[in-house]
């Protein structure tokens, strides 16, 4: 049961990917605009507020691309991503911890307030390169990467599979949950990191730094985008395909599987983190709630809403199920859980292909 | 005359009967005339003379003795000028409320001159201190003498041993004389002779009580004989490595009992996963409505405690078995064959649960009144108890493995749930309606959630979140333990427990759940399929 479209359209540039970038570029260029030409309390002003709103469902967006590659092209239904997200987002919590010096309110230059706080005297071994930007990014890429590595190298040889590989991500990210909860961890323990300042000199209170990361977000996400689509096209997404649809099957053919598998998931586990470190600076704060195993599974859910194997999909799932949320909990808070579940009830029922999926459909019977 | 004989016993009869009443009245208010004369010799100014009183006080037996004494040695005995009247008296501002000692009245509020305290001095007290023990040492009550010798216990002197030693001949009870005995060797272990000490350390030893350990703790440290701390010490060793028999002992316990919740938490998804290969997220909201449902009960009818959990337990096991049966029926019949997608359905059931729970009853926590048969506990030693909710638990789950065992192997739904299990198509060539037995398992698998739930609210608060807690925990139980087997949930669901209780108490609790949530994601790389993994034909389907 091979993709059609995957079958017809060997083009990284596909109508898909190009209409996707198109609107991505024209939204990030309009916001910009609106926000920074158009004066305040005029009903076209893009408020700052909503740009760093519009900044995080981009990185719900990125995310759900990275759950979108290993679920729908590999079928490996990760309950483990909000933790690599929420790695890449400790990584950068933690520069810009560092970053906050001797403003913090006890004034310490050295040790962030929670360390000083709990009385300790020295910075933790794995606090120290963090207050350089270069080695943070590299952190964000590396610790997530790293884990997904060696919890997959392990895994996808001993071929757990299916649902025992879901529950086993699952645990995992439980597992870090409580670690980070943990006060000794040195990650600032319940409250998690906040109260950053400035990010590379920056003041993270300011419209333009504001905008700035937003448009930070919408690059991150096109390029990702398009790393996911150059992945899925190559002959690694093909054999990825195959993996999906009759694993034995392929394992027979001569290709190694776990490698497939592997190398998919660390790289997904990558963006997931980038997206994480993206998503700190803009929401302020960082704490072990994020890791909260829920939270992994929403995001497949926003992936089954907007559809499976198509990466835009993986977008639309994200940015409408996080838009429904924002407006839902302002106006009914008890009803969204309600909803929610509701959603995932539906989708898997009744919309296996989810929204895009049911829309193109549409589509073609018009056609 | 017939009648006559009769009527003149009768008349007898009468008249004893008569005499006899009037004696046994009389006598204590003889007594009480005595008493009181006799405490009037507290009136007297000579710390001697009121000794002297006192123990005629303390040895007449007269019930209100004790008392006296003790007002004596806090100094709330006091007389009225008056009349010389001996009475209980409470500061109140600058003036005193008097209490009779006989009666229990009050006899009014009087002023500071009115009044004269009985006076008394150090060593006054001291002999009362003494009087009052061995009133209650003497007390004709076996349990009452029990009491006081365990109560004189933590404060022991050598002169108090030597005052056991007395009473320990005239004793008839067999565990008031035993403690008399440990009340002689503990009082000998701060005697100045060496012989004693050493008999006594001899006596104690492996005697588990605190504080032997703590008398035995300071003897090896600071005494200045050589052979007293040599035997301390030694005997102090065999102590502490009883100690830590006992604590281990206690530790499987608590871990068996940890064990048993796990178990009774996943038996119902080893049921619903291992059997029917359905993930069901909403597993652990089904041991919530059991919980609820408990609670609800309970709430319905109040002062019926204990009744009330035992008709919690059918009931639990019909309301989450019959969601369990909605969910079936109503989801998860449409994605056979897809379980990721079932693992998502389900999640998002479990969410709709909650939030019902949550806006139809409460956010809040609530408490489950426990049973009072299930407070209390065995003691075997100072040391090592087997509280009985534990214990009840353990055997709770025991039963609801056996009965499950039984359904499973013994009956006819059992049968067919375990042919469809291996081998579906199979089994429907042989006429067993798949559809109705999937529904059938799904229900009792959820069931038996509920029943756990009704067990769980008697560990814990009963809350909208409670069953997340135990969701992870449970597939860990069931994915260690393999799929599709009964015995692997327990033995896995054991060796949780107890793994988990041995590490906490050397790495902390969290640490201790985060190591043993590693173990088992190591456990599965090494094997897949868990500790008894399915074999055969159906293992690979």
């Amino acid at each position: 049961m091979l993709d059609k479209a995957l079958m017809n359209d060997r083009l990284i540039f596909d109508k898909k990917t190009q209409s996707f970038l198109a609107i991505l570029t024209a939204v990030a260029l309009l916001v910009s605009l609106l926000n920074t030409f158009v004066p305040e309390g005029h009903i076209l002003h893009c408020s700052t507020f909503t740009v760093t709103l519009l900044g995080k469902y981009l990185c719900y967006a990125l995310l759900a691309v990275s759950v979108d590659l290993v679920w729908g092209y590999l079928g490996i239904l990760s309950l483990g991503h909000g933790a690599f997200f929420a790695l890449g987002g400790y990584a950068m919590g933690m520069y810009l911890m560092r970053q906050i010096g001797d403003r913090g309110v006890y004034g310490d230059p050295l040790l962030p307030d929670f360390m000083v706080f709990l009385n300790w005297k020295e910075l933790p071994w794995f606090w120290h390169g963090f207050d350089m930007f270069w080695f943070a990014s590299l952190m964000v890429i590396l610790v997530p990467g790293l884990l997904a590595f060696v919890f997959g190298w392990m895994a996808f040889r001993s071929r757990v599979t299916g649902v025992y590989l879901s529950i086993i991500t699952q645990a995992l990210t439980y597992a870090l949950q409580q670690a980070f909860f943990r006060n000794e961890m040195g990650f600032g323990g319940n409250n998690g990191l906040t109260d950053f300042k400035e990010i590379m000199g920056f003041d993270l209170q300011s419209d333009a730094t504001r905008l700035g990361l937003f448009l930070c977000t919408a690059l991150a996400l096109g390029l990702g985008y398009m790393a996911c689509r150059y992945i899925v096209c190559s002959k690694l997404g093909r054999v990825a395909v195959a993996v999906r649809d009759a694993e034995s099957r392929t394992r027979f053919i001569g290709y190694r599987v776990d490698k497939v598998k592997l190398w998919i998931f660390t790289f997904s586990a990558i963006l997931a983190g980038i997206a994480g470190a993206l998503y700190v600076p803009q929401v302020g704060i960082i704490n072990p709630g994020e890791f909260n195993p829920i939270n992994s599974i929403e995001i497949v859910i926003w992936v089954a809403v907007g559809g499976r194997a198509t990466l835009y999909g993986a977008v639309v799932g994200a940015i409408l199920i996080n838009y429904a949320k924002s407006t839902f909990t302002g106006w009914l808070p008890d009803a969204w859980l309600f909803a929610l579940g509701g959603i995932f009830v539906f989708v898997t029922l009744y919309l296996p292909k989810g929204v895009t999926g049911f829309l193109n459909r549409k589509q073609e019977q018009l056609a | 005359m017939p009648l006559l004989p009769a009527l003149r016993s009768a008349i007898l009869l009468f008249i004893f009967s008569i005499f006899f009443i009037g004696q046994a009245s009389a006598a204590p208010v003889a007594d009480e005339t005595e008493f009181k004369q006799l405490l009037n010799g507290f009136t007297q100014k000579s710390f001697a003379a009121k000794a002297n009183t006192a123990q005629q006080v303390a040895t007449s037996g007269h019930p209100k003795a004790k008392q006296v004494l003790e007002a004596m040695a806090e100094s709330r005995l006091y007389f009225r000028k008056s009349d010389q009247l001996v009475v209980f008296a409470d500061k109140d501002g600058r003036s005193y409320v008097l209490t009779d000692i006989f009666s229990n009245e009050t006899l009014g509020t009087f002023s500071r001159r009115e009044v004269s305290k009985v006076k008394t001095n150090n060593s006054l007290r001291a002999k009362l201190g003494k009087m009052v023990a061995e009133i209650e040492l003497k007390h004709p009550d076996a349990s009452v003498r029990l009491a006081a010798v365990e109560a004189m216990i933590p404060k022991l002197k050598e002169d108090d041993a030597d005052l056991f030693g007395s009473l320990i001949k005239e004793e008839q009870d067999e565990s008031v004389k035993k403690a008399l005995q440990f009340g002689i060797y503990i009082g000998y272990l701060d005697s100045s002779k060496k012989e004693r000490v050493l008999n006594a350390i001899e006596a104690l030893d492996g005697e588990l009580e605190p504080i032997v350990r703590n008398k035995l703790t300071s003897l090896a440290n600071n005494s200045d004989d050589k052979d007293i701390k040599k035997a301390a010490k030694k005997s102090l060793k065999g102590i502490e490595s009883k100690i830590s028999i006992f604590s281990n002992l206690e530790t499987i316990y608590f871990g068996i009992s940890l064990g048993s919740i796990l178990i009774l938490a996943a038996i119902g998804l080893a049921i619903t996963f291992g059997v029917m290969g359905v993930i069901n997220m909403a597993h652990g909201e089904l041991i919530m409505l059991g919980a609820y449902t408990t609670y609800l009960i309970q709430q319905a009818m109040p002062n019926h405690t204990t009744a009330s959990i035992f008709l919690a337990i059918p009931a639990a096991f019909c309301v989450s078995g019959m969601v369990g049966i909605a969910i079936e029926r109503g989801v998860i019949r449409f994605l056979y064959g897809r379980p990721l997608e079932t693992l998502l359905a389900t999640f998002g059931i479990s969410l709709i649960l909650q939030q019902l729970v949550r806006t139809v009853i409460s956010p809040q926590n609530r408490t489950v009144e426990t049973p009072a048969f299930m407070s209390g506990s065995i003691d075997i030693n100072p040391i090592f108890a087997l509280t009985y909710n534990r214990l009840y638990i353990i055997s709770f789950c025991i039963l609801v493995f056996i009965a499950l065992f039984f359904i499973l192997k013994r009956t006819r739904l059992g049968l067919q749930v375990r042919a469809v299990s291996q081998n579906r198509s199979m089994a429907k060539a042989m006429g067993v309606r798949s559809d109705w037995v999937d529904a059938m398992t799904f229900g009792l698998g959820s069931g038996v959630a509920g029943i756990a739930g009704v067990a769980l609210s008697q560990i814990t608060n009963v809350g909208p979140n409670m069953g997340q807690s135990y969701i992870i925990d449970s597939f860990m139980v069931v994915v260690f333990g393999g799929v599709g087997n009964l015995w692997g949930t327990l033995v896995a669901g054991l060796s949780l427990g107890v793994a988990n209780k041995v590490l906490e108490p050397m790495a902390g609790a969290v640490l201790a759940k985060i190591m043993v949530l590693v173990f088992i994601i190591l456990f599965i790389q090494k094997r897949p399929r868990g500790l008894f993994p399915q074999k055969g034909r159906a293992a690979e389907a």
